[in-house]
């Protein structure tokens, strides 16, 4: 039970990811373009958030993991998305004012835009990681297999996302929807945590 | 074609055949005269008797040419939609600013520098290396007054909004049939380029769309502008929607047979294209228009 909702909700984090990411490119377009130079900031700031979020979640890992704490980080991630979707607007055209270089700009506003929820969602795999582990011999294939599940996430969030959800819905709707996903699923561990707990020590909850 | 082979190896031998084939290769097909590898795609210049033009290369089997040059008579617009572009002139013939967004070879600008050489010209340009090559290749010449950026289209817009610049004309032309920059084609990025219009001033835009974004592109110039104003190339695929800053389009376009005769060196048969301009509303009026929030042109364009 355990096993599979963490496996399932690293998927979700890893569709989100990359599904926040190429709408990301979208939000920035009207204030920077699509120069190459824009997506270079995005993905900078992407991978430059992916390595804060593994490094922390990595960390914070080795104070009594579980599950409860696990669903926290979904949520929280999920709450640091609003602020983009509300304010993506203003916050780009204070960059835009603030400086003529459109390089150092789109990478100002990505990393005001997209760096914390990310970040947040790049706790997810160390973390998981540590839920799953059983044994130092299995933790190898462990952290094997988790990566495989959260890259085809990220694999079906940039297919899904650049095919069709561009055509379906309006950014904003993406961005709700990446919302929804990571509040669902945060809500889903938090849901299995109490689950868990009944089962084990069962009348104290 | 098996007895043409025969003769070809029996009497010529290898090296027959390989002139043989230059011979028709050259007949047949344009030379490539240069290769350049931009930031954005790969550029070929390209030579065929007396024209010489500028080519992307995409992996669409139909060429399409971004700019051609006529050695022999070098003012000549080779294409109908550069011609029919400068049909604005009949709506203002002595525009101070002018604004173009996507440079090509520069013909455009070419024409202002000789019959308008007062006038002020900035392109936008996205690529440097076209740039380069227009000035190279197409006798593309800046000056004093004609000037390029390098710069996204939209960029360049909003910052001349914030900067309190205004243009007399704004000619949109960075479509082209293989690719639309969508934040190019959505009410906000229109509204913007009407805010830097001055009053009564006009725009030009290129457009190749077909299938369903036809109707998605012209509701969306709608939207903005109310009133549009068609040419249609009878035989490309492509358009130009002129539309104001201005109460009523219509009463701005006249014809003057001193105009008519500046511009006959360009190949601009300027009575004929104002009598093409159309008012009517051939597209689905019930589509939702384009925005910065949805603007999927590149898949509706299919």
């Amino acid at each position: 039970m355990k096993k599979a909702t963490v496996l399932s909700l690293a998927f979700c984090a890893g569709f989100s990811i990359m599904c926040f990411e190429l709408i990301g490119g979208r939000l920035l377009r009207p204030f920077f373009g699509s120069s190459v130079y824009v997506w270079g900031s995005i993905i900078t700031v992407f991978m430059l958030a992916l390595s804060i979020g593994y490094l922390s979640g990595g960390r914070l890992s080795l104070y009594k993991a579980n599950l409860t704490k696990y669903s926290f980080i979904f949520i929280f991630s999920a709450i640091t998305i609003i602020p983009t979707i509300l304010f993506s607007e203003p916050v780009m055209d204070w960059v835009f004012g603030l400086t003529e270089d459109p390089r150092y700009g789109s990478l100002t506003a990505s990393a005001i835009l997209f760096l914390i929820p990310t970040a947040i969602m790049g706790m997810i795999a160390p973390y998981s990681v540590r839920i799953l582990t059983e044994s130092k011999d299995s933790s190898g294939q462990t952290a094997g297999f988790l990566y495989f599940v959260s890259t085809f996430g990220s694999a079906i969030g940039t297919i899904l996302t650049s095919f069709y959800l561009v055509l379906w819905l309006e950014i904003n709707q993406v961005l709700w929807l990446t919302f929804a996903i990571m509040m669902i699923a945060g809500l889903i561990a938090l849901a299995v945590s109490y689950w868990e707990a009944k089962q084990i020590h069962p009348g104290e909850i | 074609m098996k007895i043409f082979k025969g003769i070809q190896t029996r009497f010529l031998g290898p090296l027959g055949s390989i002139l043989m084939l230059l011979l028709v290769s050259n007949h047949l097909y344009a030379k490539t005269i240069h290769k350049e590898r931009s930031i954005y795609r790969n550029i070929v210049i390209t030579e065929k008797k007396d024209r010489r033009c500028m080519r992307f290369e995409t992996r669409k089997r139909t060429k399409s040419n971004q700019a051609c040059l006529d050695l022999k008579n070098k003012d000549r617009l080779v294409f109908e939609y550069t011609r029919s572009i400068m049909v604005g002139l009949a709506y203002n013939p002595t525009p101070k600013r002018v604004l173009i967004i996507g440079l090509g070879g520069g013909s455009l600008p070419n024409v202002f520098a000789k019959i308008l050489p007062k006038t002020e010209v900035v392109s936008v340009e996205i690529d440097p290396a076209v740039q380069k090559l227009a000035k190279k290749y197409f006798d593309y010449k800046e000056s004093d007054t004609i000037k390029t950026v390098i710069q996204d289209g939209r960029v360049y817009i909003k910052r001349a909004i914030k900067k309190g610049q205004s243009f007399d004309w704004i000619i949109l032309d960075a479509f082209n049939g293989d690719y639309i920059p969508e934040h190019l084609l959505t009410t906000e990025f229109l509204a913007e380029t009407k805010q830097l219009l001055t009053k009564d001033g006009i725009l030009s835009a290129n457009t190749f769309s077909s299938s369903k974004l036809y109707d998605y592109e012209s509701v969306t110039y709608q939207s903005v502008f109310n009133s549009l104003r068609i040419l249609s190339s009878p035989t490309k695929g492509n358009r130009i929607i002129f539309a104001c800053n201005c109460e009523n389009i219509d009463s701005q376009f006249h014809l003057d047979s001193e105009l008519e005769n500046r511009l006959k060196p360009f190949a601009i048969d300027l009575p004929m294209l104002v009598d093409r301009i159309s008012d009517k509303i051939n597209w689905d009026t019930s589509v939702k228009p384009l925005t910065d929030q949805f603007s999927p042109a590149n898949l509706l364009n299919q």
